[in-house]
């Protein structure tokens, strides 16, 4: 058997990413009033949630902002245990959350629930169930300002 | 629509493992390649375009690493074109073939490709980067992740256990075993993928694909170029493609067009395969499937959006009764499936490449007797964009 060499390369980009001006609205309404809000699409009425400029359905640009929240239900879940690289220590839990008013479901961690057993944690996130979103005190303007909490 | 039929004439596929440290890059998709040549008979002369299977540059860690692959299928002087459509990327290619040959544009096309998902080792931060950067990338989302919350959302809907799931990883590995290119080969127990660990609830361990090596090929011929050689082939008698939102949080809330539990526009893609090919009744037409799935949970949601059964969430009560196991109604994944082997670039063509070797005859170990009539699918981007054929003898 041959010897067979290798060689290591690492990829590290920085981006400067423009968030555009819908993002850039959604994100500073999250800063200065610990609020979210939504886009409506005036021909469906749906409440596009994060917002989006235009619906994906009816192409047409959205219309109108919608403050939605802070109470939901949650609509997804997981429970991640395992480390990926780059992402946080595990474990954590996050998911999707239907903010009251809003149509489209929203990303975010859950915190305050016990992790220890996914079973006793998975009864507890369970599709249906109610949450509210909290803020941070310190506000950034970025998603990791709000998470959701079981009422 | 062209009345002249496209055949499949060659197919070749690597050995798939983690690492392939003997070939570089290039050096593997010269393999697959080499394997469907000598399979289809041709020489490369007789190749008239090339359509190259290959999806993120980041799992392969190559910059446009088509570029290098030029070479490897011997594209020089030939129309070339790149496809990627993420996991769905190698039926996609397929289908792209398909197009160039339906077309009447050109009577003999190759299409190839390799990924060493091994040497990244890294897919779960690539397939992070898939989120937009305006809103998603900052939460912990990947595949796994993404497909966890599909689980637990199926769960929800149609009672699905985290045993269920592990039937899928048994019965697939089952059938791994009987196949040598396959990846992961180890026969499992229900109990052993239980007492896996957790890596996103409610996907363990066993219940994920691998990150594969490996390379895959396919040569497509016009039916005129297959008639006057006097070349055996099988038929790609159905091709369909299907798109859906790429918001996850869009799949659920108030009245979503595309369920996250569910593989939508995966249902949609099969209808315009069905259609095109005229199946009617896939419950009782169709007798072997390969089904991108990899994770155990997915191969339920795609065998319901195939409509191998009844109705959505029949599929784990009659994968519970063996229906879907080599010798049962319809074996689903008898390759082991995506489940065992996921060289990302090339895994969606396997699935094509796995059913077209069964209706032909030439499966070995895993063949389905008598199959002469199968479906195969692949998913990519966020669950959200899916392409399917049917493959007859």
């Amino acid at each position: 058997m041959m010897e067979l060499l290798g060689r290591q390369e690492v990829w590290n980009i920085t981006y400067d990413h423009a968030l555009g001006e819908t993002a850039s609205w959604f994100y500073t309404r999250i800063r200065d009033e610990a609020a979210i809000y939504g886009r409506r699409c005036a021909k469906t009425g749906r409440v596009l949630v994060p917002p989006r400029s235009f619906s994906d359905e009816t192409l047409l640009p959205t219309t109108e902002w919608v403050k939605v929240g802070p109470g939901g239900r949650i609509e997804a879940f997981t429970m991640v245990y395992e480390r990926f690289n780059n992402l946080p220590e595990p474990p954590y839990a996050f998911g999707y959350v239907l903010l009251d008013g809003a149509d489209t479901a929203l990303g975010g961690y859950f915190k305050g629930i016990d992790l220890t057993n996914p079973h006793v944690a998975a009864e507890k996130l369970k599709i249906g169930t109610r949450v509210t979103t909290r803020f941070a005190a310190d506000r950034k303007g970025e998603m990791l300002d709000f998470w959701f909490e079981i009422t | 629509m062209s009345t002249d039929r496209v055949g499949i004439i060659g197919i070749g596929q690597s050995e798939f493992r983690s690492r392939r440290d003997d070939a570089s890059y290039p050096e593997l998709v010269r393999e697959g390649v080499a394997l469907a040549m000598q399979d289809a008979g041709l020489d490369f002369d007789a190749i008239e375009a090339v359509v190259y299977s290959l999806s993120p540059d980041a799992m392969v860690g190559i910059g446009n690493a088509e570029r290098l692959g030029v070479d490897a299928v011997g594209g020089r002087n030939k129309p070339f074109l790149r496809i990627n459509n993420g996991g769905a990327t190698g039926i996609s290619a397929v289908a792209a073939a398909y197009y160039h040959v339906a077309s009447s544009m050109f009577d003999v096309v190759l299409t190839a490709g390799a990924d060493k998902i091994g040497e990244c080792g890294d897919s779960q931060t690539v397939l992070n980067k898939i989120w937009d950067p305006s809103y998603e990338r900052p939460l912990p989302l990947g595949t796994i992740n993404m497909l966890a919350m599909s689980a637990v959302r199926y769960m929800q809907r149609y009672g699905m256990t985290e045993q269920d799931m592990a039937r899928v990883t048994v019965k697939n590995r089952r059938q791994a075993a009987l196949n040598p290119k396959a990846h992961l080969r180890k026969v499992v127990t229900i109990d052993e993928v239980m007492a896996s660990r957790t890596i996103s609830w409610p996907i363990k361990l066993l219940d994920c694909c691998p990150q594969s090596s490996g390379g895959a090929a396919m040569v497509l011929a016009s039916e005129r170029f297959i008639r006057d050689n006097h070349l055996d082939a099988v038929w790609i008698t159905g091709v369909g493609h299907s798109a859906e939102t790429y918001w996850m949080g869009d799949r659920m809330g108030n009245n979503p067009t595309a369920e996250h539990a569910n593989a939508y526009a995966l249902g949609r893609s099969f209808e315009k395969s069905y259609r095109m090919a005229g199946i009617t009744d896939p419950a009782r037409q169709v007798q072997v499937a390969e089904l991108y799935a990899p994770f155990s949970n997915t191969e339920f949601h795609a065998i319901d959006a195939a409509r191998l059964v009844a109705q959505p969430g029949e599929s784990i009560a009659r994968l519970r009764d063996g229906e879907f196991e080599l010798g049962g109604r319809i074996p689903v994944n008898p390759s082991g499936g995506t489940l065992c082997t996921n060289a990302i670039a090339v895994t969606a063509m396997a699935r094509v490449a796995e059913v077209a070797l069964q209706v032909w005859g030439r499966a070995g170990a895993h063949q389905v007797m008598g199959a002469r009539l199968g479906i195969a699918s692949g998913n990519g981007g966020d669950h959200q964009i899916f392409g399917t054929m049917v493959i007859e003898a």
